[in-house]
């Protein structure tokens, strides 16, 4: 690791404290010389982009109406935010009227911040012109999103994956089991909450030999106290 | 050695001589200086032959050349932990590794490695029955049983699918092996493996030359009946972890490698008897080759199982594995109905000669 | 559409249950499972009812610790899921950085990062090949193979130290240059390779039981192998020409020649067939990359500290030697990303694994696991 830079916090130490000194006015005010090929120069990071001009948004929402409730693009990959109930149904369009036949992708993701928490994120795939989309689908803990699964098959492992991992449940699909986790895990572990060290497991699994909360925890004790099981599904 | 055969005869009188002790010591021999250091030492050798081929250098540390490394596993297989499932069929359980070991020995009985005795000597085997392949056959096939209750008694649903495939295998490959072993019975008129060699000396030519289609069938057959690659799905590793010994331990599992390789070396001694000619040097009919009559015959005999031990080990060395469907398609659809086409042109020239 | 097993926890005693059927446990701890891949099967004699893969066993929260590094402190896991292709773990994740922060690879980064890759493509196809071929029973390939892998990896220990978990690749480009004379050890090797290939292939691909155990199972049409999201070898294998190598190049693979072979069938000797082409494509690749090597710097010009932007978010996938892998990232304006997901190849290969195997015997369910070429360490995570 020697050649990479430290991370932002000032170095303890004195004469490494100092270094930085010289260096940053340097970089600061020496005028940009335009003939400088690309990687010589200060990394321009992409941003956000309006996508509403893009004929396949157009295209869309002609097709799904008002499923799609924003478009826009980031490093070239167009984004699409659509409404819950509607995501089956706009990927069943891509797919077959506009030929998104693969889905490389299935993700969720975590906000505790915001209403409603958590994205559930799909990246798709057109062969004959090699276009990546994105669909973003924002639900939160107590509402399901419907399962693509009927769409791509490749969606079943990768939506359980994000049942296991968030809690977020999907509507439809054949399988709702944990997969990485065993069933009975008390948690949701790419939750934001959930603590890195791990949780007390050992009530989960061995509910007969340790009250809930008082099993072997990973990790040194943080006394971190496992929050309330979540529902069970229906 | 002649002297002291003859004082021990007369000490003992002739019957109890050709009756007991002759036998005795023969059987003592056999096993504890021919067959078991064989089998330790063939198992060090397939290491080193396939290491050679396999681009490694196999066992070389304990002694000179690794030549103790059998010994150092046989002292490990014995003084390791010998563990029964619980859930184990206990009696079957003990009693299948004798089942395949037993079997697999008991045939070298019968096994010539050399010539008759001539005046004042010993036979170069234990005993010349006159059904002597009919026993060979008949004893060899006891060993399935071995696999079979090895397999089902483990209680463990891989050993039992070994043990099914190993009662598949080895009943199917029993066909094309026995109608492969009559041609030459055939040729010879009788069943005594003694016969059998003589009968080709009487003939002049080993009974591979007109038996080829027969001889090529029990060697197949052959391979598949100890289990081997590219037949050995019984204990397919990859597949059934070990198959029918996947629970076995210590000494117990040791007898099961111990009843493979001793098959190894019963097959590759019946196949060296009917078809190769057991003790007889090779071309017996060529006169110009006589210089190699004072090589005693079990030299020769020794020298033929080898070369079969050898192709063993290179089958090991080269083949994937068949898949059961196809092993079994291979057996019914075309070995029986080669060795049965191959038995009847064998009886028609035979009816023809003679 | 598989439809959930409903498979008794404790199947002691299923053995002598009414029905016809046996349920197995086909691992955790089985030789050809490549790691800790649990399959529960219904298995009728030999022949294969219904498959379960259940997995999980290796998994080590690799997400979550995505999000609690910087981001160059990240590329260190990645080594660790695909354990046997880390360099194309890296390359992955090195681009999805690059892409979050705009940062450009200069060319002779680029191109060694290519060298690196294609070697990783050799090696995890060799170990693939190795393992695949034992499982069908043929066990010299493995050693043949390990005998060139080793030299491989031998050329990973001289770049950067390690063997297996390679850390190689840095946001930006390369953290060290080439050592003194590794070109040369390189090319002497990529001028060794083809020989030896043809020597796996001797032994192989015209042999008539490895033919029988190949040809004809596993059929996966490009139609299906497309609805299960099923990518690299074992895609093209099934007659789909896509390689992302080509579809959406990527560190200078548009200036390299290379062809993308595919199969016909669909089956598993033609994704064996696919994964040895690839091989000398690979080694068509490296000579071409050790020709042009240009002179330059190894490292873009990047900040001091990357921070990605506010509500960043991309997705970056390369061809790695099992398929596409891929990450997401999303960032908040803090050097650690906010979420990193990884697109593991394996993980989605193996879902086709219970359509490969329907109806299939046990003998065939190895050759099929072997087939999928995956890597419970990226699988579980």
């Amino acid at each position: 690791m020697s050649d990479e830079p430290a991370p932002e916090k000032p170095a303890p130490e004195k004469p490494a404290a100092e270094k930085p000194v010289p260096e940053k006015p340097v970089k600061k005010h020496e005028p940009e010389d335009p003939n400088k090929p690309l990687w010589e120069k200060d990394p321009v990071a992409p941003a956000w982009l309006d996508g509403a001009d893009d004929p396949l948004t157009a295209a869309l929402k002609e097709e799904v109406g008002d499923a799609i409730e924003a478009a826009r693009s980031f490093a070239g990959d167009l984004t699409f935010l659509v409404r819950r109930d509607a995501i089956a149904r706009t990927c069943a369009v891509l797919k077959e009227k506009h030929g998104f036949t693969y889905l490389v992708d299935l993700c969720g993701a975590d906000y505790p911040k915001r209403e409603p928490r958590f994205d559930v994120v799909y990246q798709l795939h057109r062969f004959s012109d090699q276009r990546r989309i994105r669909l973003r689908v924002m639900t939160d803990e107590a509402t399901p999103v419907p399962t693509v699964c009927g769409v791509w098959r490749a969606a079943n492992w990768p939506e359980r994956e994000v049942w296991d991992m968030f809690g977020v449940r999907f509507e439809g699909h054949p399988d709702m089991t944990r997969i990485l986790l065993w069933e009975g895990f008390n948690g949701f572990p790419l939750r934001k909450d959930f603590p890195v060290e791990g949780i007390d497991t050992g009530s989960a699994i061995y509910p007969e030999f340790y009250r809930e909360g008082a099993g072997p925890v990973a990790g040194s004790g943080t006394g971190w106290k496992p929050p309330k099981p979540p529902q069970e599904p229906s | 050695m002649t002297s002291l055969i003859e004082s021990v005869r007369t000490t003992v009188g002739d019957t109890l001589f050709y009756g007991a002790v002759s036998p005795l010591v023969k059987i003592l021999v056999l096993l504890f200086l021919m067959i078991l250091p064989l089998i330790a030492y063939l198992t060090l050798a397939e290491r080193r032959i396939l290491g050679f081929m396999q681009a490694r250098l196999g066992p070389n540390r304990v002694g000179p050349w690794g030549l103790l490394q059998p010994i150092a596993d046989v002292a490990k297989l014995l003084v390791k932990g010998d563990s029964i499932p619980l859930r184990a069929v206990k009696w079957a359980f003990v009693l299948a590794p004798c089942l395949v070991v037993g079997p697999a020995i008991l045939v070298f009985a019968v096994i010539p490695l050399g010539p008759r005795a001539e005046a004042g000597g010993l036979s170069w085997f234990v005993t010349d029955i006159n059904t002597g392949l009919l026993f060979v056959v008949a004893t060899a096939s006891i060993g399935v049983y071995g696999l079979i209750l090895g397999g089902w008694s483990s209680n463990n649903k891989f050993s039992l699918m070994g043990g099914l495939r190993s009662a598949a295998q080895m009943i199917s490959y029993e066909v094309p092996q026995g109608l492969a072993l009559v041609g030459p019975v055939l040729l010879a008129g009788t069943l005594s493996m003694v016969g059998i060699v003589e009968a080709q000396k009487a003939d002049r030519f080993w009974y591979v030359f007109p038996q080829i289609v027969g001889f090529f069938l029990y060697l197949v057959a052959g391979v598949a009946e100890t289990n081997r690659n590219p037949f050995d799905l019984p204990e397919a590793e990859s597949e059934l972890v070990a198959g029918f010994h996947t629970e076995y331990s210590g000494m117990r599992f040791a007898l099961f490698f111990l009843g493979e390789y001793a098959n190894m070396i019963v097959i590759s001694a019946v196949a060296t008897t009917l078809f190769l000619g057991g003790w007889l040097r090779p071309f017996p009919n060529v006169e110009a080759l006589a210089f190699l009559d004072p090589v005693p015959g079990v030299i020769w005999f020794a020298l033929k199982v080898f070369v079969f031990l050898f192709l063993y080990i290179w089958f090991r060395g080269t083949f994937p594995r068949y898949r059961f469907d196809q092993l079994m398609d291979l057996g019914w659809k075309w070995m029986i109905p080669v060795a049965l086409g191959n038995l009847a042109l064998t009886a028609l020239v035979k009816l023809l000669v003679a | 559409m598989t439809q959930p097993l409903a498979l008794p926890e404790d199947d002691h005693d299923g053995l002598f249950a009414d029905s016809e059927e046996m349920e197995l446990s086909f691992g955790p701890q089985h030789p050809a499972t490549h790691g800790v891949l649990r399959l529960k099967l219904k298995i009728n004699g030999e022949r294969i009812v219904e498959s379960y893969p259940v997995i999980g066993y290796l998994h080590r929260g690799t997400e979550k610790l995505f999000e609690l590094h910087p981001f160059f402190q990240n590329i260190p896991h990645t080594d660790r899921m695909d354990y046997v292709a880390a360099a194309t773990n890296n390359q992955a994740y090195v681009g999805a950085v690059e892409k979050l922060l705009g940062l450009v690879v200069p060319p002779r980064a680029r191109c060694i990062r290519i060298i690196l890759a294609e070697l990783q493509r050799i090696s995890s196809h060799l170990l693939w090949l190795a393992t695949h071929a034992i499982d069908i029973g043929a066990m010299t390939p493995f050693f043949y193979t390990f005998r060139e892998r080793e030299i491989l990896l031998d050329l990973f220990e001289d770049y950067c130290g390690a063997r297996l978990t390679l850390n190689c690749m840095r946001p930006g480009g390369l953290p060290y240059d080439l050592p003194v004379g590794w070109t040369g050890r390189c090319a002497a090797l990529m001028a060794d390779l083809p020989g030896k290939l043809d020597e796996y292939e001797e032994l192989l691909t015209n042999n008539r039981i490895w033919k029988k155990r190949t040809v004809g199972i596993g059929v996966l049409p490009p139609e299906v192998a497309i609805d299960y999201g099923v990518t690299g070898p074992m895609l093209r294998g099934s007659g789909v020409r896509w390689d992302l190598r080509k579809a959406l190049p990527y560190d200078g693979y548009d200036e390299v020649e290379f062809e993308v072979p595919i199969g016909r069938n669909g089956d598993t000797y033609d994704r064996y067939i696919v994964r040895m082409i690839e091989m000398r494509q690979s080694v068509r690749i490296i000579n071409q990359c050790l020709e042009k090597l240009p002179e330059g710097p190894i490292m873009a010009k990047r900040p001091r500290v990357m921070k990605a932007g506010k509500d960043a978010e991309i997705y970056h996938g390369i061809e790695g030697p099992k398929g596409e892998i891929g990450f997401y990232i999303v960032g908040d304006g803090t050097p650690n990303p906010y979420r990193c997901h990884v697109r593991p190849p394996s993980f989605i290969n193996l879902q086709s694994l219970p359509e490969l195997c329907k109806g299939a015997l046990i003998a065939d369910l190895v050759a099929l696991i072997g087939t999928t070429d995956i890597v419970l360490g990226e699988v579980d995570r």
